[in-house]
């Protein structure tokens, strides 16, 4: 039987509920994309498949990184993007995503890429229109595109994640990250751990089959991959842990830390970094890290989901 | 029939805590009965009019000691006029109003302005409950007095913890006086912090931070141990949770002064209908898990909840059909409360008799005022209802001003026919 080749779903909004396959037909098209992409020197990319057809990237919350890794993707790809960006505020609620959803909608663009900072934002608005839709990003629900570009990066570096032993570590509580990196992990076989502070940890954590550490160093030992999620500041001040120096303390990643690591782990770290905080400059910089992999790969795995959704053949 | 004297033949009386119960025919003159009996057993008077109820149920009407009218300050919600129609078509005859209006009924004049709304537009008996403290702030007793004598039936901060312990328990002593039972809306407003729906599995795959049901357990113990302290009565409003009935359930067999209310999303609905960021089942206190429920319906039957209560809680689309963690907390469910309960005579939890208890004999008791019986000389409010229809709910059915019911779309059992008020039909 063929492999499929197709992209079966009209959105990405969530990693939760993707089968195997589906998951394989983006990184096989990441692979083939990468490859053309290293391969080609000339002006102009030659697989244009989005031309004519236009991207909106609708950001309801800031972000300089994920927005530019989209925009980037689309426009090799020879798509037109128009960027859209405004600042939530607890006034806005929602309504004014759905009203310029709507809008936007009338528009006809062939793409909406959305960031919300609440969580459930583009499944709602997924279900009002008919545009086909990526999340960016939403609250501490999920951000599937980067478990997609994680998952590449891993097997570009150790092969399959089948049966490799990957350590999440951090605030799993607020991470849309985590969410999405463990649906994704899980669905290819791989084995996934988390790690932080007890009040970082979401209540049910073990019920999406995960083994929950404390000990940092003890989750180490075993890791074929490290992922150090962002601390928010503003989590001190909320009573969830004493100190950003107590953090680092017992969950930082630093040249002591990582000396009971495997030879062959890597590092990965979703961006931007609190240097010294969550990991030291030499530890993100260093041998083990594939954090400027996980930036290059985004923009080719975000480039394969806009082909496979939306490209022309 | 507007001059209300009637016959009303061919009615199964449902009457838990009457004497006449069973097929039989009631005799309705002023507004008040007159007479019950067996069929063909009651002579009609000249001048009086004959109904066939055509085999309905004939109920005690319903009273709801908890509901939300948004009069004064409110009205895009909801209004005396509109929540008294959606009574009506329930099947209740009373109701009691919380006091989250705007402004706060925390005096006697706001107590007056809502008993005058009612007298000129309710089609149902109107109650209002006063506020425990002043502009619902949780800092100084409101003058309970002056409203007790102003018309409230009960005293309570309800969508408001009382975080202050020793307001709480000035509060009780102070009631004592006055015989008004204090309803506690018990959720740690701290432990809940910015939760927006139960604490758990769900919570943590959907990214929304969870209510852990701690926060219920922990005011239910405080507000008995204050009980006890006091001497004074507390009334747990939409009890949700497994161990806060335990709590309850303790206070009782110690004598303690406690009752408590439970509504019908919380033992129809859990917390994995939130699943796809439907605001229509977010609430105060959210929706919990299957244990939860499961044990809700166990303090049904076995007594240790004494009413069902709706917390009918109206909100416009521009409140509710927002981002699920924007949206306002609650539900409207005066129509669809009698549904939802055959829900549990259907599924063996509750007998029919003890239904009527929950949805009439008892939250009557609860805030002493008339209702929950059909006896000679006592007054005509009752409901006939067709036990046995099905129907699909509709948004259109609804006739609330509001339609946020988690109910649109599900199919529902037994329908309301016709509701009367002191012997009118509604």
């Amino acid at each position: 039987m063929a492999a499929q080749r197709v992209w079966r779903n009209r959105s990405l909004v969530q990693t939760l509920g993707l089968s195997e396959s589906d998951v394989r037909v983006v990184l096989t098209r990441a692979q083939e994309l990468k490859k053309m992409w290293l391969g080609w020197k000339g002006s102009e990319f030659p697989h244009a498949s989005l031309k004519g057809r236009t991207v909106v990237n609708l950001f309801f919350e800031s972000s300089t990184r994920t927005r530019s890794s989209f925009e980037l993707a689309a426009r090799r790809l020879g798509g037109d993007v128009l960027n859209f960006t405004a600042e939530t505020s607890s006034v806005t609620k929602g309504e004014t995503l759905f009203d310029t959803a709507r809008n936007l909608e009338a528009m006809e663009p062939d793409l909406l890429v959305v960031r919300h900072a609440s969580a459930g934002a583009p499944l709602q608005l997924s279900k009002m229109i008919k545009v086909p839709l990526i999340n960016a990003g939403d609250g501490f629900h999920e951000h599937p595109t980067q478990a997609f570009l994680d998952v590449f990066t891993i097997e570009e570096h150790r092969g399959t994640v089948k049966g490799r032993h990957v350590l999440i570590v951090g605030d799993i509580a607020h991470s849309r990250v985590a969410r999405s990196n463990i649906y994704l992990l899980k669905t290819l076989g791989a084995r996934v751990s988390v790690c932080g502070p007890p009040s970082l940890m979401p209540p049910s954590i073990e019920k999406l089959g995960v083994s929950v550490f404390h000990d940092l160093r003890k989750a180490l030992e075993s890791a074929d991959v490290v992922m150090m999620l962002r601390i928010q500041l503003e989590r001190q001040n909320q009573m969830q842990f004493p100190s950003l120096g107590e953090y680092s303390k017992f969950w930082g990643l630093n040249a002591e830390t990582i000396g009971s690591l495997k030879e062959k782990a890597i590092i990965m770290h979703p961006g931007p970094l609190n240097e010294g905080v969550e990991i030291s400059q030499d530890v993100a910089t260093g041998s083990y890290s594939v954090i400027m992999d996980q930036v290059r790969n985004g923009v080719i795995v975000r480039m394969a989901l806009m082909d496979l959704m939306v490209g022309h053949d | 029939m507007t001059d209300r004297n009637f016959l009303l033949k061919n009615v199964n009386i449902i009457n838990p805590a009457g004497t006449f119960s069973g097929t039989g025919e009631l005799l309705v003159e002023n507004g008040r009965i007159r007479a019950m009996d067996r069929p063909g057993k009651i002579s009609k008077p000249s001048g009086f009019e004959e109904i066939d109820g055509k085999g309905a149920a004939c109920v005690p009407g319903l009273v709801d000691i908890h509901v939300h009218f948004r009069e004064p300050g409110f009205e895009y919600k909801e209004t005396i006029a509109t929540g008294s129609v959606a009574a009506a078509a329930g099947g209740f005859t009373s109701v009691a109003c919380m006091a989250n209006t705007n402004p706060v009924n925390d005096n006697p004049f706001v107590t007056q302005f809502i008993r005058a709304q009612a007298r000129e537009h309710a089609v149902v008996n109107v109650y209002p409950i006063g506020a425990l403290s002043v502009g619902l702030k949780g800092e100084r007793l409101a003058e309970i007095g002056k409203m007790r004598d102003a018309g409230i039936v009960a005293v309570s901060d309800d969508g408001m913890p009382v975080m202050n312990s020793y307001l709480m328990r000035k509060a009780l002593d102070y009631c004592k006086t006055f015989d008004l039972p204090i309803i506690s809306h018990a959720e740690d407003a701290n432990l809940v912090g910015q939760g927006v729906m139960h604490e758990g599995f769900h919570s943590c795959c959907l990214g929304l931070r969870g209510i852990p049901a701690e926060s219920e357990e922990i005011m239910v113990a405080r507000d008995i141990a204050l009980a006890r302290l006091t001497g004074g009565r507390v009334h747990f409003a939409h009890l949700s949770t497994r161990y806060a009935l335990e709590h309850v359930r303790r206070a009782k067999s110690e004598g303690l002064k406690i009752t408590c209310e439970v509504t019908p999303h919380h033992f129809t609905f859990r917390d994995e209908d939130v699943s796809s960021y439907d605001s229509h089942f977010k609430m105060a206190p959210p929706l919990r898990t299957e244990a939860d429920i499961l044990a809700l319906h166990q303090a049904l039957a076995d007594g240790t909840i004494d009413c069902i209560a709706t917390d009918h809680a109206p909100h416009a689309p521009r409140d509710k059909n927002v981002l699920f963690e924007f949206a306002a907390n609650g539900v409207v469910g005066l129509e669809t409360a009698w549904s939802a309960g055959l829900n549990l005579v259907e599924n063996g939890t509750v007998s029919l008799e003890r239904l009527v208890e929950l949805l009439a004999v008892m939250p009557a008791k609860v805030i002493g005022v008339d209702g929950g019986i059909l006896k000679e000389n006592g007054k005509a409010d009752f409901f006939l209802t067709d036990l046995s229809a099905v129907y699909t709910l509709t948004v259109d059915e609804l006739r609330s001003k509001s339609k946020n019911s988690p109910f649109i779309g599900r199919t529902l059992k037994g329908k309301v026919v016709s509701t009367f008020v002191a012997g009118k039909l509604v």
